[in-house]
């Protein structure tokens, strides 16, 4: 599973632009991919939308996943819980069809005054989809949680929000984040959508790259890739050396 | 008096304070789905009955005013239009048969890879699913670029095997079926690992162990306990490939060449090249009804499980 991923750095290094010939290690593509202002500027608009609606989805998920499981049984419980997660079996192609008829719609309601196709709507559809996602994860958590400890500080006297912040909070803390990793790695993945709802300097990162490769090869995009995943595979080493620690404190004393 | 009156006030305001606290927790994220998934899709289902111009928007309204004459009008014309074109029937038949052929081999790649991982000792089984779900986390678009590069006509496996003299001629590995195959078994086995190892972590060893005692060989308590056992994990795997699978579009579109026609393909083309939304809106209505069927079949079934399990 990983040697495509190794022979595409491998080949980030080669100074040769063909795959058969390999001229020996340069970093030219590196410096090439540095001063292609197209893919810094696209991967600027991608990180932005991608924290957004990376924020936002957890947010909107975690009330979802509190409406769900902790309050008393609601008709449309069952509604919401499927409308909630649905848009992770929906191919993002019909999604974001959808998504960008309903933004025009709304945008001739509005008399074309407000142009909402572009970084909003991107924002938009990318936290619909995310929160699916972070949904999963959160319930997952709240699902197995223990409530006594909530129990005893409502016993005590504490307001149920209190409750909230103070213990339930810090303590789905990493299936929080992790969530939130999720959401902000699919809205940097996301291709179709975001093709389909961009505006006037609005190209996502995977949109200049998605259109870079249908004209075929380019090693900057291996460039891209190699430092893509060294960013991931850092990230990972840190949430893995995090989450050790913290089964160690645990278990171990 | 007074006072006793300021405090009975201020707890009536925090109940009703916490009262709409929790409304606002339900509302928020109904509001959102509702708002940013039902009403989209109710338009798209609108949009396959109206009939395409050249114009902006490209579509005529379904609601008509004349006067005092309010009409909706119902254009059936993307439905029939849809099952007279063969070129329809064969992309929804082409899509079928990829998606079902990458979600069989995903089936058969991953679940001895599930199995494995289930049965290693418990503080390796977390790091070896953080090896399995790792490539999910990097770029999408980079993982079917990396195939790009290994079945390219002068790609990776070419050159190794013209080196190694076992073909004269490159192979055509790109741009047809089989690199869109590969495409969505690599980067949707992961979708397939996890449901069946969830299922398989969950399987009490002990009747494994019965069996074992009672003389059952391995193979026959694998076929017998393990495997009816972890079907739930197989259908949920099954539906995470294959539903997505249909509706790709970007591993057909890169690896697939021109020849390869499927269903999201052919949404695209519609939508952007033929500027026939309503006929774009129609394949995806369409398909939407299709993949709900399957869905719905997968709830029942974990309903049916649950109820069985308690």
């Amino acid at each position: 599973m990983y040697i495509p991923i190794f022979v595409l750095v491998i080949y980030s290094f080669n100074k040769s632009q063909f795959v058969n010939v390999w001229a020996g290690f340069s970093l030219k593509w590196y410096a090439s991919l540095f001063q292609n202002d197209v893919i810094l500027t696209a991967a600027w608009v991608s990180i932005k939308i991608a924290i957004f609606s990376a924020t936002l989805s957890v947010f909107i998920a975690l009330l979802a996943v509190i409406a769900t499981l902790r309050f008393k049984k609601f008709a449309g419980r069952l509604a919401l819980k499927n409308l909630v997660t649905a848009p992770m079996v929906v191919p993002d192609l019909i999604l974001g069809m959808s998504f960008l008829l309903f933004f025009i719609i709304l945008e001739s309601f509005l008399f074309e005054k407000v142009y909402l196709r572009g970084i909003p709507a991107i924002t938009l559809a990318h936290t619909t989809l995310a929160m699916a996602y972070s949904f999963i994860i959160l319930r997952g958590r709240l699902a197995t949680f223990d409530t006594a400890l909530e129990e005893a500080a409502l016993d005590l006297g504490a307001r149920p929000l209190t409750v909230f912040l103070k213990i339930t909070l810090p303590l789905i803390l990493p299936s929080l984040l992790s969530s939130w990793l999720l959401a902000f790695s699919l809205s940097l993945d996301d291709v179709v959508m975001a093709s389909l709802l961009s505006g006037p300097g609005a190209t996502t990162l995977p949109m200049v790259v998605f259109s870079s490769l249908r004209y075929g090869l380019t090693p900057e995009m291996n460039a891209l890739a190699t430092i893509i995943i060294g960013l991931v595979m850092v990230g990972v080493t840190i949430g893995a050396y995090f989450m050790h620690r913290k089964s160690e404190g645990q278990y171990g004393t | 008096m007074f006072a006793q009156y300021v405090s009975s006030l201020f707890s009536k305001i925090r109940g009703i304070s916490s009262n709409y606290g929790k409304i606002l927790v339900v509302a928020v994220p109904f509001f959102w789905v509702l708002v940013l998934f039902v009403v989209p899709f109710v338009m798209v289902f609108g949009l396959s009955f109206t009939q395409s111009q050249f114009q902006i928007p490209p579509f005529q309204s379904l609601f008509q005013r004349e006067g005092d004459y309010f009409s909706i009008n119902f254009y059936l014309g993307n439905f029939r239009f849809l099952f007279q074109d063969p070129l329809y029937l064969k992309a929804l038949i082409n899509s079928l048969k990829l998606a079902g052929t990458a979600t069989v081999f995903c089936l058969l790649l991953g679940y001895p890879v599930a199995y494995a991982i289930s049965r290693t000792d418990p503080a390796w089984r977390l790091r070896l699913l953080i090896l399995v779900i790792l490539p999910m986390w990097t770029s999408y678009l980079m993982r079917v670029y990396a195939w790009m590069y290994m079945l390219n006509t002068n790609g990776i496996i070419n050159n190794f095997l013209l080196k190694i003299g076992m073909i004269n001629q490159p192979l055509p590995l790109m741009d047809n079926a089989f690199a869109v195959c590969v495409g969505l078994v690599y980067c949707y086995l992961p979708f397939m690992v996890i449901p069946i190892y969830t299922s398989l972590e969950k399987q009490n060893p002990a009747f494994l162990e019965a069996a074992s005692d009672l003389g059952c060989p391995p193979w026959q308590s694998f076929l017998k306990i393990t495997l009816p056992l972890s079907f739930p994990g197989i259908v949920g795997g099954t539906m995470l490939v294959f539903i997505p699978c249909i509706g790709e579009f970007v591993i057909p579109e890169l690896l697939g060449g021109t020849h390869t026609l499927m269903m999201g393909k052919l949404v695209w083309m519609e939508f952007f090249h033929a500027r026939d939304w309503p006929m774009a809106a129609t394949i995806s209505s369409l398909m939407l009804g299709f993949l709900l069927i399957p869905l719905i079949l997968l709830q029942r079934l974990q309903a049916k499980v649950q109820v069985r399990s308690d």
